[in-house]
């Protein structure tokens, strides 16, 4: 039985098992066997260079002034998708009468690429000329058009970036938010009433919000994941025919630059920054386990 | 207070949607009405030509990038509801001296996401000979540790009876998990099947580094050649933005169930 058992246990997880090895861990460790040698457009390098790529990577400005960005962005982007989706839960959670259609409109985005998203926002709503449609309301209040993704002085990019990434990925979280709320059970709520406790913001406060702690914190660090290795909208807003502008650079956009970028491919510098990236994500993700376990 | 509740919906749907519109608007414009002085809602007439002449300008690879597309989602979703369900009902369900240890191995994958190591996997990739070939842009997608986990916590809390009642009747494990076990999942599969679909569809970045041949971009990357770099036509752009949505949107309404479904089961738990 035992031995049928074995048998049977590999017929089961064995190709999914060599798909793991093949893809993740032989990856993850030949890159770090590649993040000590000197590999520039080879992958089977011979120059042993130590710590030097990871010493470059860290006295990299450029590297440490894309986690300055992502930081950026996080502080951004991670509250306020906390907010508004919840608000948005909320809201929807609270109607009868089109709750379907109001629930579908704003999880309809979820549907849409970054890139798609990317070509909407760059070249009809954040156009830089002054036939683009934000540069169009402006000009209703008689101010003068903005060059958004070209204006680092003040950064309107980022404008342009956050309120991209809001659109496509509040419905994800509201819905997340939605089926926290209906988990909810109703005789707290009804305990309140009697207690004497008004609907409205002193349930909310007291029985809504301490409710969904372990959906805020999941959305919370789900959202502090995605932003972490935020791409495609940068790439794709910020990248021209001139290539990529030198600020607005998130980790991995970095990194695309570093080791395939148009200077050749150089992987040892790129697995170095790969691995210290990957560090730092497991870190995070050890600590969250941590917190949300507790 | 319902009527304020009903007016910020409101609001709100109608930013939700203006991009929607404008894909179509735009797509179906005029060049000169886009870059018109004087912004409008309405373009004069909706140009239904575009779309043939999309399809017919030979420098725009629409429908070769369609088809890229359709194949790598289609065979993505396949596979890794094939490999990550099998994985997870071995680990849940068969009894194994080390499957503990295999575990382990499967969980700390999900510490590190798959596009922090695209280096690293383009590095393997690359040396088998995979670059701008349908392998490599469908095959180190398909084995999701974060998928196997999830099967393998769905098929713990799996009706015991029925396995029971299947071994019984002599079935070994294979006979129960295809007769029985999959046959009263498919909402499960259903779930992250869709979330499957949708997130290969829309994936960038590793198409981006993997196709690098014109013949084996997807529809994101052919979309993002022509959106930072080479000029087209804008109208010509939007327009094909907006067909490669279609099929998404057809798969959101239709199957809008499953996929909230797929979101909270993966949102939730992970």
């Amino acid at each position: 039985m035992t031995r049928s058992n074995t048998r049977a246990f590999w017929l089961f997880v064995g190709p999914f098992a060599v798909g793991l090895l093949a893809f993740v861990y032989v990856p993850i460790g030949w890159s770090v066997v590649l993040s000590f040698f000197d590999a520039r457009n080879t992958v089977t390098p011979t120059d042993f260079v130590g710590l030097d790529n990871y010493a470059d990577m860290l006295g990299d400005t450029a590297f440490l002034r894309s986690l300055g960005t992502f930081s950026a962005f996080a502080v951004f982007i991670v509250p306020l998708t906390a907010v508004l989706s919840l608000a948005l839960a909320l809201l929807v959670n609270q109607i009868t009468v089109m709750q379907a259609f109001f629930r579908s409109v704003f999880f309809l985005p979820t549907a849409c690429s970054y890139v798609v998203a990317s070509l909407v926002w760059k070249l009809s709503i954040f156009n830089g000329v002054r036939y683009g449609l934000a540069n169009t309301v402006l000009g209703w209040f008689g101010a003068d058009p903005i060059a958004w993704t070209a204006s680092t002085d003040p950064p309107w990019y980022w404008l342009v970036l956050v309120t991209l990434r809001l659109w496509l990925q509040l419905g994800f979280y509201m819905v997340l938010f939605i089926a926290g709320l209906q988990r909810i059970p109703r005789h707290l709520y009804e305990a309140a009433w009697i207690d004497g406790a008004k609907p409205g913001w002193q349930t909310l406060r007291h029985i809504t919000l301490p409710q969904l702690r372990t959906t805020t914190v999941a959305v919370l660090l789900l959202n502090l994941v995605a932003a972490y290795q935020a791409f495609d909208e940068f790439y794709n807003v910020l990248g021209t025919a001139r290539g990529y502008p030198p600020f607005a650079r998130p980790p991995l956009v970095y990194l695309y630059y570093t080791s395939l970028g148009s200077g050749g491919q150089d992987f040892g510098h790129g697995s170095a920054g790969a691995v210290l990236l990957a560090l730092l994500i497991a870190a995070v993700t050890l600590a969250q386990g941590k917190v949300i376990t507790r | 207070m319902k009527a304020v509740r009903y007016l910020a919906l409101s609001i709100a749907a109608v930013f939700f949607l203006l991009p929607f519109y404008l894909i179509v608007r735009n797509g179906l414009a005029t060049e000169a009405e886009i870059t018109a002085q004087d912004w409008t809602l309405f373009p004069d007439s909706l140009r239904w030509e575009n779309v043939g002449e999309l399809f017919a300008d030979p420098a725009v690879p629409i429908l070769r990038s369609l088809v890229n597309s359709t194949v790598v989602a289609v065979l993505q979703t396949a596979g890794q509801l094939l490999f990550c369900s099998l994985a997870g009902y071995g680990l849940a369900r068969i009894p194994y001296r080390h499957a503990n240890k295999v575990f382990y191995a499967v969980v700390a994958t999900l510490m590190i996401p798959a596009a922090v190591t695209f280096v690293p996997t383009f590095v393997v990739v690359s040396t088998l000979g995979w670059v701008s070939d349908l392998r490599g842009l469908v095959i180190p997608g398909l084995f999701s540790g974060f998928t196997a986990f999830l099967f393998r916590q769905y098929f713990r809390n799996f009706p015991r009876e029925l396995e029971e009642a299947a071994r019984i009747d002599g079935l070994g494990h294979w006979g129960t998990y295809w007769r029985v076990v999959v046959p009263n999942s498919l909402g499960f599969f259903a779930a992250l099947g869709v979330i499957a679909f949708l997130t290969s569809w829309n994936q960038f970045l590793w198409p981006l580094v993997i196709a690098q041949d014109q013949d084996s971009w997807t529809v994101q990357v052919a979309l993002s050649v022509f959106l930072t770099a080479q000029s087209v036509n804008v109208h010509e752009l939007f327009l094909a933005a907006a067909v490669s949505i279609l099929p998404l949107v057809v798969v959101f309404l239709v199957l809008q169930r499953f996929l909230v479904r797929g979101v909270t089961e993966t949102g939730i738990k992970g």
